[in-house]
């Protein structure tokens, strides 16, 4: 086996080891309690009430678990001297990082199949398996842009708090663009850097509001461009939070 | 006990204590305070759509329900100061809009409008909640009859105005155009001119939707059912006064 399928695995372990499997499960009954809670109180849309609460709870839930494990796991592993360890081996940098990024995408992955099986309570399995494939892309993305900043601030709450600010961010910032856009008064000067600060931030964000949306599982799957091109600049913007990842570690004196 | 803890001898007498006495005394307090206050205070501004986009972080279907169960917490809930009859009904308005454009396709918004705000004694405000729920019908008009329906059927039978009624009928044939739409809803204006009470025909408009399938959602079943039942006994009890 490859040092970086071996490192895949020990992370892999070590989640399994850590409780986040009885994390996924605690997630998974305070969504669906929820949801089954709120549904009861609604005179109509029960069902769609419960799809889209749940699915808006899991997706966020599932990003913000393994932020913080892959923050926690990779401050740990700097500040017991394994990563020393690990690359006095014969093991590249590229190949230590992109294994520690194999191991959690593979958690990211598991995530994804744990939290799309309830949608199919409400909704078809072709959506449903849509919306869970753009839920592991997306984890993809929470994975890399986690390491990226547990490699670079090297200190767990920083580098969640940065993950967790990215993520929002890039999945409200299309409705921030259409807010500033569209001002209820005459617009003004400033009115108008500050819409072009959101424009500019927007370039440097991926569209996080695109991907997993409930909407496919309540009224209709996404039309195949649609969802290809949402994949596709999920999987691009995981590529460069990897290539800068990867770039900070490779400058990094150990 | 793991092997990693001490057993609980280890664990000091004072501090047994303190930990009883916080809880019992965070306990005591929570069971001697009054309990969570109704929602009494006054419908607040509605936010704009796009503001409540914002808010719902790229997640409108769920915003867009939540926010209407946030809503119906100044009217359905019991014990509420500020029953949903004297609401500021322009405010109302502002919400639903606001909730409906936030997520188009769903239905909760004209439902509580047509089924519950319209449905109100004073016939400005429910005049108000029918415009709005023509204005939204326009839009979508597919998916958004069975509303308009409900609004002819109160336009003649709560507010007495045929004319209005005509109207919604009349909007009501020309603009939908699914044909999996009932034959009353098609025929909406002769339905409406049919010499029937309300109650008559809101059991044809509850048949057809239940034949065309448009009520799959066990709550919306119950909540039509149990409205039915209260109508027919409010018009039991008109019957037996005259």
């Amino acid at each position: 086996m490859s040092p970086a399928l071996l490192l895949a695995r020990s992370t892999l372990l070590e989640a399994r080891r850590s409780g986040l499997p009885w994390l996924v499960v605690g997630l998974l009954a305070a969504a669906l309690g929820l949801a089954a809670f709120l549904s009861q109180v609604a005179v109509t849309e029960g069902r769609e009430l419960q799809a889209a609460l749940a699915a808006a709870l899991l997706r966020a839930g599932a990003a913000f678990l393994l932020a913080a494990h892959v923050a926690a796991s990779v401050v740990r592993e700097a500040n017991d001297k394994v990563l020393e360890l690990a690359l006095a081996l014969p093991l590249s940098r590229s190949q230590y990082y992109l294994g520690k990024l194999a191991g959690y995408s593979a958690i990211g992955v598991g995530f994804a199949i744990a939290f799309g099986l309830p949608m199919l309570l409400w909704a078809n399995p072709g959506s449903a398996a849509l919306w869970s494939a753009s839920l592991a892309a997306e984890l993809l993305l929470v994975c890399a842009a986690s390491l990226f900043f547990a490699v670079t601030l090297a200190n767990v709450v920083p580098a969640i708090a940065a993950t967790a600010g990215l993520y929002l961010l890039a999945r409200s910032i299309a409705a921030i663009q259409l807010l500033a856009s569209s001002p209820v008064v005459v617009e003004s000067w400033t009115q108008r850097v500050a819409r072009g600060a959101v424009d500019t931030v927007a370039l440097l964000l991926p569209r996080l509001d695109a991907a997993t949306r409930s909407e496919w599982l309540l009224y209709a799957p996404p039309a195949a461009g649609e969802y290809l091109a949402a994949l596709g600049a999920l999987l691009l913007y995981t590529a460069l939070l990897c290539a800068a990842g990867l770039f900070d570690f490779h400058r990094r004196n150990l | 006990m793991s092997a990693r803890e001490r057993p609980l001898s280890a664990v000091p007498l004072w501090l047994w204590a303190l930990l009883g006495t916080t809880l019992a005394v965070q306990i005591g307090l929570r069971a001697v305070g009054p309990p969570p206050a109704a929602t009494a205070a006054d419908l607040p501004p509605a936010p704009r759509a796009a503001a409540l986009r914002a808010a719902s972080l790229g997640e409108p279907a769920a915003a867009a329900r939540l926010a209407m169960l946030y809503l119906q917490a100044f009217d359905l809930g019991a014990g509420n100061a500020l029953p949903y009859s004297r609401l500021d009904y322009t405010r109302l308005r502002a919400w639903l809009r606001a909730i409906q454009d936030t997520d188009p396709r769903s239905a909760y918004p004209l439902f509580s409008a047509a089924r519950v705000y319209a449905e109100v004694e004073d016939p400005a405000r429910a005049r108000a909640m029918l415009a709005f729920i023509h204005e939204a019908y326009r839009e979508d008009p597919n998916r958004r009859w069975p509303a308009l329906a409900h609004a002819a059927l109160l336009a003649k039978h709560r507010l007495k105005d045929l004319p209005l009624a005509r109207r919604y009928a009349t909007d009501l044939q020309r603009l939908t155009t699914d044909p999996g739409v009932p034959l009353w809803a098609k025929q909406m204006e002769v339905f409406i001119l049919e010499d029937m009470n309300e109650l008559e025909a809101a059991k044809i408009m509850l048949g057809g939707m239940l034949a065309s399938g448009r009520l799959e959602d066990p709550g919306e079943r119950r909540f039509l059912k149990e409205r039915l039942e209260e109508l027919e006994r409010r018009m039991a009890s008109e019957q037996r006064r005259n």
